[in-house]
């Protein structure tokens, strides 16, 4: 029982926080440790700049151009990306899709997409949920049906993060209503830019773009861009679900908010005093830290039991633990974070989460430069127990698949 | 990073289980509780026999130099096993609070016996008072020549009534809740002026108030500097915390084997419970609470050896804290999804149950330690 890094860990880290502090541009440096808006073309910069130093995908094997780290050197990786503040990586492209396509994908798309992924030059975005599937996924029925050497794609996708900035989307689509609704399912990727696809906007309760529906009306999809086998994608779809849980935890970004929280609290002035000297608002905090010392052992747990398992593909069932537990301490992070606030937590000007906003006199006494309007954060988080499988579908995995129930 | 047990480590395991598959299950457990002891004089023997009573002393003692994680090892088949035996309070804490402070002599003389099981020694640290505080001192101590005369009062002594001494805490000089003024005093059993007040606790486990009365002992009795004893009695608590910790997750993860196995076997309305969604929810939010306990269990063993006080008493806290909340999640949830099995003696369920509370109340709740741990809240950095 140890819960100390090796040196070559402890070595690791420190070359990756070297790397960040040099190399992390200020100017998207400042906007996230501000709690500001970033950009698609901030995303890319830095994903170009992790490129060139070969660490464009800290989760891929050598073999496909990523760095071959292990869980254990990804986790330090992320933990000091939050902590420098550089802006997460587009996970549905590098962390998402590219673990198929180098378990199922042929040589041409590997070829093909992996590169262009690992330089930044591709964004993917992800086709899964539809206005009638959410938790059950596999009753969707966006169809392709195949037609000489292509698939016509018709039907709409749903909660599509980023795709306005997509210029691929990876589908799961409907090419049989035969058997189980399970078995009819296909992996499509579909070029954004082919006619017949459109994108609408589905604007936040924060009031922000982040989500949007994609239409799909007799798009013509090559052959050639579909994984693995034609009906076999459901199988492709739950390796990626597993993967896409595994950062779930979000031990880095969690780590980072508590500090600022820390730092909101001492700022904020209550009957004239440091908020964080007043017993209750701190016994709050004191009770997160407490969630958050937890789950960061019981990741490392889950982590280092993986690295251990030769035969293990991906992490098993016990990620879901991993996934409740982290969005719901990200989530109540944000909600202390908001009422440190109190009621300088109640206006609530958009703009001012632009980092190019001049702000105006009347606004700058409610939002200090380590507030800005934060009860967006409180609105926007709510979405982390949903997305990627709600907190109930989890719970229902750790039944079936840990108790056996 | 390594979170697995070593083989050495395994194989220990792997001796309690044995030993408590044969010598100590339900009824067996039963027989044992109404005894005049409260515990098996004959496991007590087994103990030493197997090196547990001395798992933690210096080797130069007689001792096996075990680590904490050792102790955690073993704490977690005193949970699985519902043990009774005076472990933590002799062992644990009075046989670490020796081990750190004692003379060499009083070492040479005490820890051999304690590791044999033929001495058993309790702390008796805490006043009516003062709940939890361990400064809260009002018993008093008056040095007169070469002896100390103590007079006062001590509550909860875990295990009392069964102990050949006692590590006393008097105050020799400043007053109640002073920090400092405290010294810490070798007692035994049979003292002039000593009344040990026994009685059974929520689990059958017995406890004692002691009453001192102008008991006197010699100069050779005081242990580590005069006026200085808190923070080795503090040391000596958060020892206990952390195998408290330790049982409290052999206690759940025993509570959840058991809850399961009903929820898959006990039928209504002509199908096994478990397959009810608010069931299932319940028992994987009780799965959760048992693995997070852990890790905080661990946290508190890798730091319970640690020299740095402020870090560990930091870590200690967090770890009691979270552990009594998860407790009583996982405690009174398994008796609700026992139905009427849950709330009946002869049902182990309502053992363990029973046991995660005694952890809860016992050096500070989860409560008083949520306090501890935000008082010292670590800064933005």
């Amino acid at each position: 029982m140890d819960l100390t890094f090796t040196k070559q860990e402890e070595a690791f880290r420190d070359e990756v926080r070297a790397f960040f502090a040099a190399e992390l541009p200020k100017e998207i440096r400042d906007k996230l440790e501000m709690g500001r808006h970033i950009s698609k073309d901030d995303m890319v910069r830095w994903q170009k700049i992790l490129y060139r130093k070969g660490w464009g995908a800290p989760n891929w094997p050598t073999k496909f151009g990523g760095t071959g780290w292990n869980v254990v050197q990804q986790h330090i990786f992320e933990e000091e990306r939050a902590e420098a503040c550089a802006p997460p990586q587009n996970v549905f492209g590098l962390k998402m899709l590219a673990p198929v396509m180098q378990n199922f994908g042929n040589a041409a798309q590997q070829e093909y997409f992996l590169p262009r992924i690992l330089s930044g030059e591709h964004w993917w975005c992800q086709g899964y949920s539809e206005p009638g599937s959410g938790s059950d996924l596999a009753s969707l029925r966006t169809s392709a049906v195949r037609q000489g050497d292509h698939y016509v794609v018709n039907g709409q996708k749903t909660w599509n993060t980023m795709g306005q900035y997509a210029d691929w989307i990876f589908a799961l689509v409907r090419t049989s209503t035969e058997g189980r609704q399970q078995q009819g399912i296909s992996f499509l990727l579909i070029d954004m830019k082919s006619p017949g696809v459109s994108v609408r906007p589905i604007i936040m309760l924060d009031g922000g773009h982040e989500i949007n529906d994609v239409f799909f009306d007799n798009v013509k999809v090559p052959v050639q861009n579909l994984i693995g086998e034609e009906n076999k994608g459901w199988t492709y779809a739950k390796f990626l679900l597993s993967h896409e849980r595994s950062g779930n935890a979000g031990i880095g970004a969690c780590k980072h908010a508590l500090k600022k929280l820390k730092e909101i609290a001492a700022a904020q002035l209550a009957n004239g005093k440091p908020l964080i000297e007043d017993s209750r608002f701190r016994d709050r905090i004191a009770q997160v830290e407490m969630e958050l010392m937890a789950l960061e052992i019981t990741n490392l747990r889950v982590l280092s039991g993986y690295a251990k398992d030769q035969k293990a593909q991906s992490l098993g069932p016990e990620v879901s633990m991993l996934k409740i537990k982290g969005s719901e301490i990200i989530q109540t992070l944000a909600e202390l974070k908001m009422h440190a606030l109190g009621h300088d937590a109640l206006p609530y000007v958009r703009e001012a989460l632009d980092i190019k906003w001049a702000g105006n006199p009347l606004l700058n006494t409610h939002y200090g430069s380590y507030a800005p309007p934060l009860s967006g954060q409180y609105f926007n988080q709510r979405k982390t127990t949903i997305y990627a499988g709600s907190t109930e579908v989890q719970k229902n995995i750790i039944s079936q698949m840990i108790l056996g129930l | 990073m390594e979170f697995d047990y070593t083989e050495e480590q395994l194989a220990l395991q792997d001796t309690l289980q044995r030993f408590i598959s044969r010598d100590y299950d339900f009824d067996k457990r039963k027989a044992i509780l109404k005894s005049d002891l409260g515990f098996s004089a004959d496991a007590w023997k087994q103990y030493a026999e197997l090196g547990l009573l001395s798992l933690p002393f210096p080797e130069d003692f007689g001792g096996l130099g075990g680590s904490a994680v050792d102790v955690m090892l073993v704490m977690e088949q005193f949970g699985s096993g519902l043990l009774m035996e005076p472990y933590l309070s002799s062992v644990v804490v009075s046989g670490g609070l020796l081990r750190d402070a004692a003379s060499k002599e009083l070492k040479q003389k005490l820890l051999p016996e304690i590791a044999a099981g033929s001495a058993k020694a309790s702390l008796a640290c805490y006043e009516a008072a003062g709940r939890y505080d361990l400064s809260y001192v009002a018993c008093t101590a008056t040095q007169k020549g070469g002896t100390w005369q103590l007079s006062g009062q001590k509550s909860v002594v875990l295990d009392g009534p069964s102990s050949d001494f006692f590590l006393v805490t008097a105050r020799n000089s400043g007053k109640t809740g002073d920090a400092v003024g405290v010294s810490l005093f070798l007692v035994p059993r049979d003292a002039k002026g000593l009344t040990i007040l026994g009685y059974p606790t929520q689990i059958g486990a017995r406890a004692a108030d002691l009453k001192l009365e102008n008991v006197a002992v010699g100069a050779d009795a005081l242990i580590g500097p005069a006026g200085a004893a808190l923070p080795i009695v503090q040391r000596a608590i958060d020892r206990g915390i952390a195998a408290l910790c330790a049982e409290a997750v052999g206690v759940m993860n025993a509570l959840n084997k058991a809850t399961l196995e009903y929820l898959k076997t006990r039928k209504q309305f002509g199908v096994a419970i478990g397959t009810f969604q608010a069931l299932k929810h319940r028992m994987a939010d009780m799965l959760i609470a048992a693995e997070q306990s852990r890790s905080m269990a661990v946290i508190a063993a890798v730091n319970a050896d640690s020299d740095d006080a402020a870090e560990r008493q930091r870590a200690i806290a967090a770890a009691k804290a979270y552990i009594g909340q998860a407790g009583r999640l996982v405690g009174q949830q398994a008796v609700q999804l026992h139905g009427g099995m849950g709330v009946v003696d002869e049902h182990v369920v309502s053992h363990y149950f029973k046991r995660l509370t005694m952890i809860d109340l016992t050096f500070g709740d989860a409560d008083y330690h949520l306090g501890r741990f935000s008082d010292m809240l670590r800064p933005a950095s």
